[in-house]
């Protein structure tokens, strides 16, 4: 029996540009699916062909046991899109917003206030309710616009980038958002950039590349091919590769690659944070003087360079690089 | 938060005709708290036609000949029926931008995820936008008596009469919104529909019996002025409101300028809100 959302075979073309190549997608029910890519790899044409918004040139697409090219609107009944710009009205209230949505799913006025009340107390938008939501923050705006795909508890929910531009505090407050509504059992279909957040909220993940998906598996299978956490050294002095070289041999999971003009070593670890420090106090105890010292977690570009031989290239309109991801990873990290 | 397993599910719509009217009823709603947060929107659609029926009034006024003078009273009375039709045809701009930009926003894909009817998106905005060309066609006609214009200057007229020449401004400019509405799918920008929305509409309103008497056109333009329909519901207007300047014609909208203008409301909206439908359902946002 299909899943939740369950795909066959989806073409769609835009003139030349091949946007989905024959993409195949199954989502348990009560799981969640990552759509991991670059800009312009197929992420937002498949949501949008799943969600009844692009109608796709072949293939065949079921939403919560609906054929969506054969029911659209029985399928819109059983969804919530939540997209990638957040799509509120900014001169009407967050209330207002809410109960808009509410009653074009036909719920009754009186039910559609109520329903808005709820969710507004439930996403921490109670006393900012009443402002137009021009005046929101970019987290709450992207809350909202969280809440507004919630309004009928929809089993089956697509999230189109959903922490794109968020700063961290806020990309981790929607997470936990968003891990609690998959508690609840709703199905969930989420596309991003970032491995990191693939990683925190999905069950799967499916890497698309060119309109394809080149890769599936689970976050940890994908990390396996592409090589787990690495340490990153850069000493200060050329003489000292030698020894770095053998204190890292010590910790690492696998042989260490130097680079000799960037003085730079690099070693596959498993333990974190932890293990770090150790490096740091042996590299210290030998006399070995670094500029930069990291710990790298494998990015959207470590898997596409292990996947498919290339970095994540950014094609068509891009609101940030592909590389975005990995960049901020390495910053966090680096410290 | 708790799991959000609380909500009614939404369901499946009585009557589809009950639907259609309700969903456009609440977009139309949403539009209104919009006119109201930015009330500078309004404020400007006022102030162009007003500024038009001062300019127009008081510098060509006692320049041009309506019939055989050159009175500026005589010009005035002329002069309204003209303005009141510009100003309810320009509304076409509003609608084209407001589409645009709520594409642009990414709130009709919203819309369009939502099990809701087909065309209520714009028909809502064509509503709300007919109740924003109201509240302006009222603050221009008060206007528009302050410098001096009068019904029943050069025939008799009674209030049912002149009612009736603004329903049927009304009802033209409701039909123009929805080829508003279809420039405003059709465009990628907010911008680009304010400009497409507009430009076309200077040829449609001066190739016409608004400004002057298409009589001392040349023949080929004065048949286009005289099947205009923006020229039938001035002649409509002058008529009702018994204003000075009706066109002596053959042609049949001159003749009979109500019907033209019934007609040509309803053939405009049939065709161009079939056409704008089906653009929404295939808009690409």
């Amino acid at each position: 029996m299909p899943g939740a959302i369950y795909a066959e075979g989806l073409v769609k073309t835009f003139g030349d540009v091949r946007a989905l190549d024959g993409v195949d997608l199954d989502v348990p029910e009560g799981t969640v699916l990552g759509l991991l890519g670059p800009n312009g790899a197929g992420k937002t044409t498949a949501v949008r062909c799943l969600t009844t918004l692009l109608r796709p040139d072949s293939g065949k697409a079921v939403v919560a046991g609906i054929d969506v090219l054969r029911q659209p609107n029985e399928v819109r009944r059983s969804i919530g899109l939540s997209g990638q710009f957040a799509a509120v009205d900014e001169y009407l209230t967050g209330r207002e917003n809410l109960q808009m949505v509410g009653q074009l799913y036909q719920m009754k006025s009186r039910a559609a206030k109520a329903r808005a009340g709820e969710l507004l107390d439930q996403f921490h938008l109670s006393d900012a309710g009443d402002r137009p939501t021009k005046t929101y923050s970019g987290g709450m705006r992207r809350r909202l616009d969280l809440a507004a795909a919630l309004v009928v508890s929809p089993p089956v929910m697509f999230m189109d980038e959903p922490t794109t531009g968020l700063d961290p505090r806020n990309r981790q407050e929607l997470w936990e958002v968003i891990k609690q509504l998959v508690a609840g059992g709703t199905t969930l279909l989420l596309t991003t950039q970032y491995l990191e957040e693939a990683d925190h909220l999905a069950h799967d993940i499916a890497v698309v590349d060119h309109g394809r998906v080149i890769a599936r598996g689970t976050s940890d299978q994908l990390k396996a091919r592409t090589g787990g956490e690495r340490v990153e050294v850069v000493v200060h002095e050329r003489d000292h590769i030698g020894t770095a070289s053998e204190v890292l041999a010590g910790f690492g999971k696998g042989p260490t690659t130097v680079e000799e003009h960037t003085r730079k070593l690099t070693v596959p670890v498993t333990g974190g944070a932890k293990l770090l420090a150790e490096v740091i106090r042996e590299l210290d105890t030998r006399g070995i003087e670094i500029d930069d010292i990291g710990l790298r977690r494998p990015t959207l570009d470590d898997v596409f360079l292990s996947l498919t031989g290339h970095v994540a290239e950014a094609e068509g309109e891009s609101n940030g690089p592909a590389g975005d991801a990995g960049h901020e990873q390495q910053k966090e990290t680096a410290k | 938060m708790s799991a959000a397993t609380d909500a009614p599910p939404a369901t499946a719509p009585a009557n589809p005709i009950g639907q259609s009217l309700r969903d456009s009823l609440v977009i139309a709603r949403r539009n209104l708290i919009r006119m109201t947060r930015i009330p500078e929107m309004v404020l400007f659609g006022i102030i162009q036609p007003v500024m038009f029926v001062i300019l127009f009034t008081y510098v060509f006024g006692g320049s041009i000949k309506v019939g055989s003078t050159t009175d500026s009273d005589v010009y005035k009375d002329f002069l309204m029926a003209g303005i009141f039709a510009q100003t309810v045809t320009f509304a076409t701009a509003g609608s084209a931008a407001g589409i645009a930009d709520d594409m642009q926003k990414g709130l009709v894909d919203r819309f369009r995820s939502l099990p809701m009817a087909r065309g209520a998106v714009l028909t809502g905005r064509t509503v709300a936008d007919l109740v924003q060309t109201s509240i302006t066609l009222l603050v221009l006609a008060i206007v528009a008596l302050l410098v001096g214009w009068r019904t029943g200057s050069a025939e008799p007229t009674n209030i049912g009469r002149v009612l009736a020449g603004f329903g049927l401004l009304l009802l033209l400019g409701y039909a123009f919104t929805w080829i508003g509405a279809l420039i405003g799918l059709s465009v990628r920008t907010p911008e680009a529909a304010t400009s497409g929305g507009i430009i076309w509409l200077f040829p449609v309103t001066f190739v016409s019996n608004a400004f002057v008497d298409p009589t001392q056109m040349t023949p080929w333009l004065r048949h286009v002025a005289e099947w205009n329909p923006f020229s039938a519901v001035v002649q409509a207007c002058r008529e009702l409101f018994g204003n000075p300047g009706v066109v002596q014609s053959d042609a049949w909208p001159m003749q009979h300028p109500v019907w033209a203008t019934l007609t040509y409301s309803i053939v405009i909206v049939l065709i161009f809100r079939t056409l704008a439908v089906r653009k929404y359902r295939r808009a690409a946002g």
